[in-house]
């Protein structure tokens, strides 16, 4: 019997989780400009909030004579926002809807493994979230005169560490979430709760004693900490990066062993 | 030239064995059909060639490769059409295929392909805007894009109208044409008696046969069936002492049946003739796929 086979130079090359990642990026990049719903939200909303706030009289009064005004101190909240509703919102909804519609199992018949798709989702996320943040920050600037942070190396570490966390909850919602409906629900669900202890509705610094401490150990309530410490010149604390990376470590854990392809 | 070697495959998902003992091999240059009843353990046997399932026994080479062990050259190599498989439904028809390019080492001309699956009108159309038939033949040229040695097409028919399967079975003998291995799996008995070169059956995780479509027809010895309205009435006893003659029956409105083996058509007429009796309005059945696979499976298929 004669069986055919394949040159062994072809059997040698082997293809990393990166070949294909520029191509596929830019794909989805083309895909999540085309949801114009999902586009606005992310890139969009957060701007008009801020605006919407920045209107408000008494957002641009000082809170104590000489101190920032509550348009200051809700700029990070916004920034902080903008990260988990890519985050907890956009990603599992498109990863879930891909495995549902049977996306992510075509992509393991090709020399592409699913894994790029995934890193390509989140790199198109993360370049929204850095887009959207750059125009918070921008808008509250000319509009509003919040300086911009002062400590820049300080607010990129309190970045990184903020989007670990939300960005491995995301994917812990995507590991889980059955279809893409459910993916949205969920990711929404916790929206509220997440932005919540944030900050969103009641900002951490006019918290009572035992709500801030509920929220120095929150993926967000950690977050915006980082993101306001950073944006008045100080360094994020102690506490809230061993809290982000508590996280993060978490989250990432539990989503890579719960994580489906199909 | 072997292409595909399976043997001994088992797979079990819990307690439900959805393979039981699986073994074929598949030639370069043939169409290569896996048949059977709904839940025979089709998909199963093919997803595990294609390297998406790890069996539980048994050995399989494509090509040579393990489809466990040697992925990364696999997936150069083979072809993949899947049962029920999306794409994003804002991608473009044009946009799926220009991204697909990139994932190959020596990938095909996409517009020739798009041209031949009859796409070049849908190039700028979203996927979620094409019809089933035009989402299948994407499917097809994302299948081909890499140039494939061999192409396993699942389920490819499955909600077509009947024009776009036939239109579907021309490209589908064009591939093999074009020198690629396939292997086609389905459940309809026209599909496969008109398209495939060997059949394997499978029924309840096994082989119960593997043959060409006119071998598994033999197998069975279901008879043929002959009916006509005589001139005149016939003598059955005549008719019942031909060799190749089992039974015969005069319905009460003077209609002959007989059912025989071999070449029972000539002899019969023959007999007729030599009577000077004409047969009117003559039928032959002769039995197809659809009776070897209810007489192999002890099933119908829809």
């Amino acid at each position: 019997m004669t069986t055919t086979t394949v040159p062994t130079t072809a059997r040698r090359r082997s293809r990393g989780p990166f070949a294909g990642l520029a191509a596929l990026t830019l794909s989805e990049s083309r895909l999540f400009a085309r949801d114009r719903v999902g586009a606005f939200f992310t890139l969009a909303f957060p701007t008009v909030l801020l605006l919407v706030l920045g209107l408000i009289p008494s957002f641009k009064e000082p809170l104590a004579p000489g101190g920032p005004r509550l348009i200051d101190v809700y700029t990070p909240i916004i920034v902080a926002m903008v990260l988990s509703t890519s985050a907890v919102q956009g990603l599992p909804a498109v990863v879930a809807t891909y495995r549902e519609q049977g996306v992510l199992r075509r992509m393991r018949t090709t020399p592409v493994r699913p894994q790029t798709l995934l890193l390509a989702i989140m790199a198109t996320m993360m370049g929204v979230t850095l887009v959207s943040t750059v125009l918070v920050l921008v808008v509250a600037r000319l509009a509003f005169g919040v300086p911009f942070p002062q400590s820049p190396l300080a607010y990129l570490v309190a970045l990184l560490f903020t989007g670990a966390a939300v960005y491995g909850l995301g994917l812990l919602v995507a590991a889980v979430a059955p279809s893409g409906r459910a993916g949205n629900a969920i990711g929404t669900v916790l929206f509220f709760p997440l932005m919540f202890f944030g900050g969103l509705w009641l900002p951490r610094d006019v918290m009572p004693e035992v709500l801030r401490g509920i929220s120095d150990v929150t993926p967000l309530g950690a977050g915006a900490g980082s993101l306001q410490a950073a944006a008045a010149g100080g360094w994020p604390q102690l506490l809230h990066l061993v809290v982000l990376a508590g996280w993060a470590v978490l989250t990432a854990a539990l989503a890579t062993r719960f994580f489906r392809w199909e | 030239m072997t292409v595909i070697e399976v043997n001994g495959l088992q797979k079990r998902y819990g307690e439900h064995v959805a393979v039981a003992d699986v073994s074929f091999e598949v030639q370069e240059g043939e169409i290569f059909g896996v048949l059977g009843p709904n839940g025979a353990g089709k998909t199963t046997t093919v997803e595990c060639v294609e390297g998406l399932r790890v069996p539980d026994g048994g050995t399989i080479r494509v090509l040579g490769l393990d489809p466990q062990h040697d992925v990364v050259a696999l997936r150069q190599v083979l072809g993949v059409q899947l049962q029920d498989s999306k794409l994003p439904e804002r991608m473009t028809v044009a946009e799926a295929v220009s991204l697909y390019s990139t994932f190959y080492d020596d990938p095909a001309d996409g517009d020739a392909l798009v041209d031949r699956l009859n796409l070049a009108r849908q190039r700028d159309t979203r996927f979620g805007n094409l019809s089933g038939g035009q989402q299948q033949r994407l499917a097809i040229v994302l299948a081909l894009l890499g140039r494939p040695r061999v192409a396993v097409l699942d389920e490819l028919t499955t909600g077509l109208d009947p024009q776009s399967r036939r239109h579907t079975w021309e490209l589908v003998e064009q591939i093999r044409d074009d020198g690629v291995t396939v292997v086609l799996v389905t459940h309809f008995m026209e599909e496969a008696e008109r398209l495939c070169d060997r059949i394997a059956l499978i029924d309840a995780g096994r082989v119960v046969a593997i043959d060409t479509p006119s071998g598994l027809v033999e197998r069975t010895r279901a008879p043929q069936v002959i009916r006509f309205r005589p001139s005149e009435p016939v003598d059955e006893d005549m008719l019942r002492a031909l060799p190749e003659v089992g039974s015969v029956v005069t319905h009460r409105d003077g209609r002959v049946e007989i059912t025989g083996t071999g070449d029972v058509l000539a002899t019969v007429t023959t007999a007729l003739a030599h009577e000077r009796i004409i047969a009117a309005e003559l039928r032959v059945t002769q039995p197809r796929l659809d009776d070897a696979f209810v007489a192999l499976t002890g099933e119908g298929t829809r």
